[in-house]
């Protein structure tokens, strides 16, 4: 599905990716772990194609493609998406308008016709249900005025609703009460399939108690320090991650 | 749907600079008595009609150009226009075979196929067009239809001759001669314009519509329009203008007037799409206009909207005097600058009935280089007891070197008023069109979109078509103008 090798990415001249290898295989989950700056939101951003940041080294392959030569929405079109940690709101735009042009823009791209207006809203129905999204919402702005959980659940819609290849959830467990972290688990392990991968971006371990990680990573300081099976991440998280940083502390 | 639209759009020019080779009809440049009186006869007008452009025209001599307006340009030489262009023949045609085919293929290019309004005249719901070409009326479609339920909808020079009284009676009403010196002028020399009259009771069965065309070179256009609601009257009207792509800048100074008797309601809706010079600010269409609706008796309501996308130099501020108790004035505008564009528009709802209510939602959005401001005044005179206003005035910025500028004045004499002004400024932000576009959407759809969105509250009050057109023309307004 996706093959990270070596990838080095800089903001100005701070180098926040130093060498990151990672390769995911459709039908996996992947958590990657790690303390607050060592890197694993650049690691999303970056691969989403964020033009903050300069990749300076590496290579990576989605599907047979260099990922690293498209552009962010040609990322998107070929299946790769990403569930912001924090959602941009969009005043005026309905989240249905949004979609139905994301979703027929990522159909063009792949020489289909634009979808019915019948069998959209067909789409929307049954997607919402996935993840408890009030109906009222999908008609509303795009996040504008949404409660924080409810942004959480509509990126997971959206991600539903355009059905892509690799899901990168990006602190998507942030900010969410129990309840919203269940409903939002169980509408990503609903998406699942042997087809598509998802890579869960966390800090903390207790989203990986509803979303069952194959491998887990811990990142620190921009490089992938250790991985493992689920019971990485518990260990993690009984010990915290003092233990990684005194292992690998790396000189800046 | 939008989308399409948008994707048809992108990578477009000014897409209605061509000039059409039209012989035509000319006065000598410059302006003085004897212009006036020319213009005058070759109208074939009546005595009270030379004396009404020649009292402007006095008074016009002694007034000085405004400049307090958030704009700045080289004045126009107002010896150096030609004050009178017509399209040769300009005898009365008879129907559209006579009409000289240039012409027709002109609208053709336009969009607005005079032969298919011809041949869909029976169809409901459709719009009669008045094409002002120059300084001439070329076309009026529809009459017929129209004059079954006592319509008057014709040209501004038509009605002078075939309804005198009613000319003579509202002609000045909402803006008298002397109001300011673009209106001046424009009662001094104004050619042609449309002319409506909906009579008591009546609805307007389709919309109205007036295309307004600059062609030739050298020459200003000064077209007036005046439309009166009877009682119980109701119309839609829309305006929709282009010019030819030239480099030198052209004077267009307008007048709307509008009239609403009891329970009457007149909805105007423009697409402005003058052009706008070239990318370095180079020629353009200075746009000089006075638009004003009088709701003179109980009940009534006039509504303006406008998406102003061109012109150099926009001044302008369709305003509703609330004669009427109970009466209604509104505006929503959407006004799009970029390159070196200025625009300084906004309203007056002047309050002097009582339980009137006016609401001003204003959207600008400003890229390149461009100077956008809204100006408002909210007024509520002694005696408008309960008057009420909202104001909305929101600017939108693109990139980092364009201006908006929000200049509400409010003057409140009564003590019963209830004014309310809400402003935001918004960049579009990175952060934005960066989610969009991991959605898939790529960039200037994207624009498109939150332009689209940002502006919804105003593109809601356009009719159908309009909406459609304004849409496209807000897509290539804005084109390169982010990332």
């Amino acid at each position: 599905m996706i093959s990270i090798k070596n990838l080095h990415a800089s903001i100005g001249d701070k180098e926040i990716l130093r060498g990151i290898n990672l390769e995911v295989k459709a039908g996996e989950v992947h958590a990657i772990m790690g303390p607050n700056g060592s890197g694993k939101s650049t690691l999303s951003s970056v691969l989403a194609g964020r033009e903050d940041y300069d990749v300076t080294e590496g290579e990576v392959i989605f599907n047979g493609k260099n990922l690293l030569d498209l552009s962010t929405e040609d990322r998107a079109r070929e299946g790769l998406f990403l569930a912001f940690q924090y959602p941009i709101e969009i005043p005026g735009v309905s989240n249905i308008n949004f979609l139905r042009t994301a979703l027929n823009e990522i159909r063009a791209y792949h020489g289909q016709e634009e979808m019915a207006a019948k069998d959209f809203l067909a789409l929307v129905k049954e997607k919402s249900k996935l993840v408890e999204l009030d109906a009222k919402l999908a008609s509303r702005s795009v996040n504008e005025g949404f409660s924080g959980g409810e942004k959480k659940r509509n990126e997971i819609f959206q991600m539903a609703m355009l059905n892509p290849k690799l899901a990168i959830l990006d602190e998507t467990d942030s900010g969410l009460d129990i309840d919203a972290l269940r409903i939002v688990a169980t509408g990503v392990n609903k998406l699942k399939s042997k087809d598509n991968a998802t890579i869960v971006i966390t800090h903390y371990q207790r989203l990986l108690d509803y979303i069952v990680p194959d491998f887990v990573h811990i990142l620190y300081k921009g490089r992938i320090v250790k991985s493992g099976g689920k019971e990485l991440a518990l260990e993690m998280e009984a010990k915290g991650y003092d233990e990684i940083k005194k292992e690998f502390e790396i000189a800046d | 749907m939008a989308n399409e639209i948008l994707e048809e759009h992108i990578n477009k020019d000014y897409e209605w600079g061509f000039t059409t080779d039209i012989d035509a009809d000319e006065a000598p440049k410059g302006l003085n008595e004897d212009i006036i009186k020319f213009i005058s006869a070759k109208k074939n007008e009546p005595e009270w009609m030379l004396e009404f452009r020649l009292k402007a025209f006095r008074n016009w001599q002694n007034m000085v150009e405004p400049e307090w307006a958030h704009v700045s340009y080289t004045k126009p030489n107002f010896q150096d226009i030609i004050y009178y262009s017509a399209p040769k023949p300009k005898k009365e045609l008879a129907s559209l075979d006579e009409v000289d085919p240039e012409l027709l293929k002109t609208f053709e290019k336009l969009g607005i196929s005079l032969e298919e309004q011809k041949r869909l005249s029976g169809v409901q719901s459709n719009i009669a067009v008045d094409v002002v070409f120059d300084s001439v009326s070329v076309k009026t479609t529809f009459k017929e239809t129209l004059a079954e339920k006592g319509i008057i909808f014709c040209s501004f020079s038509e009605a002078v001759q075939d309804h005198p009284e009613l000319v003579r009676k509202y002609m000045g009403m909402a803006v008298p001669p002397t109001d300011n010196f673009y209106a001046a002028l424009n009662s001094a020399v104004f050619t042609d314009g449309s002319f409506c009259y909906i009579p008591k009771g009546v609805r307007s069965p389709m919309e109205l519509s007036t295309y307004f065309r600059i062609n030739a070179s050298g020459t200003g256009q000064f077209e007036r329009t005046l439309i009166i609601a009877d009682e119980d009257a109701y119309v839609s009207y829309l305006e929709g203008c282009t010019a030819p792509q030239r480099d030198e800048n052209q004077l267009h100074a307008a007048v709307v007037e509008i009239i609403t008797h009891k329970n009457a309601e007149v909805k105007y809706s423009t697409v402005q799409n003058w052009y706008p010079g070239d990318k370095d600010g180079k020629g353009g269409i200075f746009n000089f206009v006075t638009k004003r609706g009088i709701c003179l008796e109980d009940n009534s309501k006039i509504s303006w909207t406008q998406v102003e996308t061109g012109s150099a130099v926009t001044w302008k501020y369709p305003s509703v005097i609330l004669k009427g108790n109970n009466s209604v004035g509104e505006f929503y505008s959407v006004a799009v600058t970029n390159n070196y564009q200025q625009a300084d528009t906004g309203t007056k709802m002047i309050h002097i009935g009582k339980n009137t209510r006016s609401t001003i939602i204003s959207k600008g959005i400003s890229a390149g280089f461009s100077s956008n401001s809204y100006r408002g005044l909210v007024q509520i005179k002694k005696g408008a007891s309960n008057a009420r206003n909202f104001s909305q005035c929101d600017s939108l910025l693109m990139g980092d070197k364009c201006g908006a500028h929000t200049f509400p004045y409010i003057e409140i004499k009564d003590k019963s008023g209830v004014v309310e002004h809400e402003a935001t400024t918004s960049k579009i932000g990175e952060d934005q069109l960066f989610y969009c576009k991991q959605r898939g959407i790529d960039n200037e759809k994207a624009i498109g979109l939150i332009v689209n969105g940002y502006c919804k509250e105003v593109l809601n009050k356009l009719p159908m078509e309009f909406a459609v057109e304004a849409q496209k023309l807000l897509a290539i307004s804005l084109e390169g103008s982010v990332g």
